[in-house]
């Protein structure tokens, strides 16, 4: 019950990094702590004993799967963050409206 | 089967080719283009006459292609069929139309637009021959309507005067309703029969009901109606004389207005079992022949003359046929076929020579064109009924055939024969004799003009004397000249000619006076006919359109298209402040959709 816990305040501290932070890196950051809380809640519940896969160490699998898709997420959304701060001068996003309707 | 008759679809394709011929080499090639064009009827001719020498077929299917094989029912064919009646509708259309070709290399010379007249002349010629030819009810629509589009591409050939225009639409239209009756009596008859052959469709007539034979009649009567302008829709034949003279000849007096008789006496074995249908068919020709010749009493322009007759000479032709005596009926398709375009070309060799169609500017033409003259004579007395001329016999045979029928549309189309003498005599004093009342200098046509007036002048002189032949070749009953009868009419027409030529002679200058003004406008007008369809028909319908056209197009159908545009808009509008461009505002939303959707999934899911 404590892995549930700790992995939803984890997801909210991240979710609330995303929606408040104004700069693209921290947003990043935080998008990293969400996946990390899912990750962890998953591997948690595994290590409680949880019946979640057909398969044992699946779960676990999974998340190794998953910190390594979140160091390739991470690499591509920092090139794009030094792209938007070639063209744009800034990361800020609430200065980054090019799409408004 | 004779050799000559495995060949009857090139009465249809010969002229269609030499159709797209003179439209594509036309206009390089323009000197010989009618040389090439008179090869389309002449083959039609050569065929017919090649037919009649060889003795047609008895039976009403030579070949055929089948069409539309997968409709359910086996499918409609295609095919031809050269009996006695066929041929001889072959040689009249192939003759007229092959000096009418010939006329209009004098007639028309000089005009824009020529290699569009010649080849509307062949396609007509196409047409025409497949619905003559054609062994079945389908093959004859084709060419009904095929006929039909050429008469509106002819009468509007000069499209940039805006009367022409309106007369070719109005023809197309009108025609259109009776074309309405035909197709509606196909859809009949292949509900009951199932197949649209001739062969077929007369061999399960007499097993049909007497409702269904009538129907079918009738129906077929009101295409025969309109294609052959007769009352009630025969307004549209005197607007058609905006077309060029030549085709007036051929389309509108020898051979596409004869259709409606032609498709009666095809349809013989049909309308014979019906004696209702017989009925008003008597009736629609006993009073077209005797208004329409009233009409043409005091008309002032020469074609319109004409027209009123050809209304009026087809309305006897109705009414033989209505009397029962097809044979009789074919016999005056004939003999008009050939005074009528005579009198149609003569009409347009005075019209070449004094540029004018009004019989006030003209007057003394008969020294002045003589062949012109003496021939329109001929047709003049063939029409009047005069012995020894054509139309003599063959209106005598209907008299004759009518009384048997019904003494009281005898009497009434002996009253339409003295009318008949009475304006052709009007109309030939008008413009032949007394002294030149124009401004032009009348003169004779070249030698393209004058033979095909020399050749239907003899015809229109001589075809008298062929009745019994006809007859037996088309398979007709051929009565022998009624005595009482030919000295009746003989005596009506000398009457008739003696009161027109008197009356043209005293009275010319305003021949309306008599017997009354409103009466001659009125008659003038032709009964009306067109103010009452005016008043009848279209005014209701211009008001039905324009109630439609605010009350539902505006209110309804463009309320819902514009009110959508509307609706699109004003969400558009409302959407838009949505698109903020502010990524952090879109994370919110989507994390709101996603609690949202979370609660909606454990609230439906919490009774599972």
């Amino acid at each position: 019950m404590s892995v549930v816990i700790i992995t939803v305040g984890l997801f909210c501290i991240g979710l609330y990094g995303v929606l408040t932070r104004r700069d693209l890196v921290a947003i990043l950051a935080s998008v990293e702590i969400m996946l990390g809380s899912a990750t962890l809640l998953l591997v948690g519940l595994a290590a409680a004993g949880a019946p979640l896969g057909a398969h044992e160490g699946a779960v676990e699998a999974t998340g190794v799967m998953v910190i390594v898709l979140a160091a390739a997420e991470a690499a591509v959304g920092l090139a794009l963050v030094i792209s938007v701060a070639r063209r744009f001068k800034t990361t800020r996003v609430d200065e980054l409206t090019e799409v408004k309707g | 089967m004779s050799v000559v008759l495995d060949y009857g679809w090139t009465l249809v394709l010969v002229p269609l080719a030499l159709a797209g011929l003179v439209a594509l080499v036309g206009r390089p090639f323009g000197r010989f283009v009618p040389a090439l064009a008179i090869l389309a009827p002449s083959w039609v001719l050569i065929y017919g006459v090649l037919t009649l020498l060889e003795g047609p077929e008895d039976a009403l299917r030579a070949g055929s292609v089948d069409w539309l094989t997968s409709v359910a029912g086996g499918g409609l064919t295609v095919g031809w069929a050269v009996d006695g009646l066929s041929a001889v509708m072959l040689v009249v259309v192939g003759l007229v139309a092959a000096l009418v070709v010939m006329f209009s290399a004098g007639y028309m010379a000089g005009e824009g637009g020529l290699p569009r007249y010649y080849a509307a002349l062949c396609l007509f010629t196409a047409a025409m021959s497949m619905l003559v030819i054609a062994d079945g009810f389908v093959g004859l629509f084709i060419g009904w309507e095929l006929v039909g589009a050429c008469s509106y591409l002819l009468i509007g050939f000069w499209f940039t005067r805006p009367a022409a225009a309106n007369a070719a639409v109005k023809a197309f239209l009108t025609t259109r309703v009776g074309d309405v009756g035909l197709l509606l009596a196909l859809a009949l008859l292949w509900r009951d029969v199932g197949d649209l052959s001739y062969v077929a469709v007369f061999a399960a007539a007499p097993e049909l009901s007497a409702g269904i034979v009538t129907a079918a009649s009738l129906l077929l009567l009101v295409g025969a109606i309109g294609k052959s302008a007769q009352f009630p829709l025969q307004i549209w034949l005197p607007d058609a004389m905006e077309g060029p003279t030549p085709v007036s000849a051929l389309i509108h007096a020898a051979t596409m207005v004869a259709a409606g008789v032609f498709l009666v006496a095809r349809s013989w074995p049909l309308f014979s079992l019906s004696t209702d249908a017989l009925a008003v068919t008597l009736a629609i020709g006993g009073v077209t022949a005797v208004g329409a010749a009233a009409a043409a009493l005091v008309q002032s322009d020469i074609k319109k003359v004409l027209a009123y007759s050809t209304i009026s000479q087809l309305g006897f032709m109705f009414a033989a046929l209505g009397a029962g005596a097809w044979g009789a009926a074919m016999f005056h398709l004939v003999t008009h076929a050939a005074f009528k375009a005579l009198l149609f070309l003569g009409s347009g060799s005075v019209i070449h020579g004094c540029g004018s169609q009004e019989l006030e500017e003209m007057g003394g033409l008969f020294k002045k064109m003589p062949i012109t003259g003496v021939t329109w004579l001929i047709g003049a007395g063939a029409l009047a009924g005069l012995p020894p001329l054509a139309g003599f016999f063959s209106k005598d045979e209907i008299l004759h055939e009518v009384i048997g029928a019904g003494p009281a549309w005898a009497a009434i189309l002996f009253g339409a024969s003295l009318f008949t003498a009475f304006y052709i005599a009007r109309a030939t004093r008008l413009a032949f004799f007394d002294g030149y009342r124009g401004t032009g200098h009348p003169h004779e046509g070249g030698w393209s003009m004058r033979v095909p007036l020399i050749v239907l002048a003899s015809l229109a002189a001589t075809l008298g004397f062929g009745g019994a032949w006809l007859a037996e070749t088309i398979g007709a009953h051929h009565g022998s000249l009624d005595v009482k009868v030919a000295l009746a009419s003989t005596v009506l027409a000398i009457l008739g000619l003696l009161a027109g030529w008197k009356v043209a002679g005293v009275d010319h200058p305003a021949f309306t006076r008599a017997p009354g003004p409103r009466l001659a406008a009125l008659m003038r007008s032709g009964w009306g006919a067109d103010a009452f369809v005016q008043r009848a028909v279209l005014r209701p319908v211009a008001v039905a359109s324009r109630a439609l056209y605010t009350g539902v197009d505006r209110r309804v159908v463009d309320a819902v298209a514009e009110g959508s545009a509307v609706a699109a808009r004003a969400v558009g509008k409302t959407l838009t402040s949505l698109q903020s461009g502010d990524v952090q505002w879109y994370a919110t939303m989507l994390g709101a959709g996603a609690v949202a959707l979370l609660a909606l999934v454990s609230y439906i899911g919490r009774g599972l």
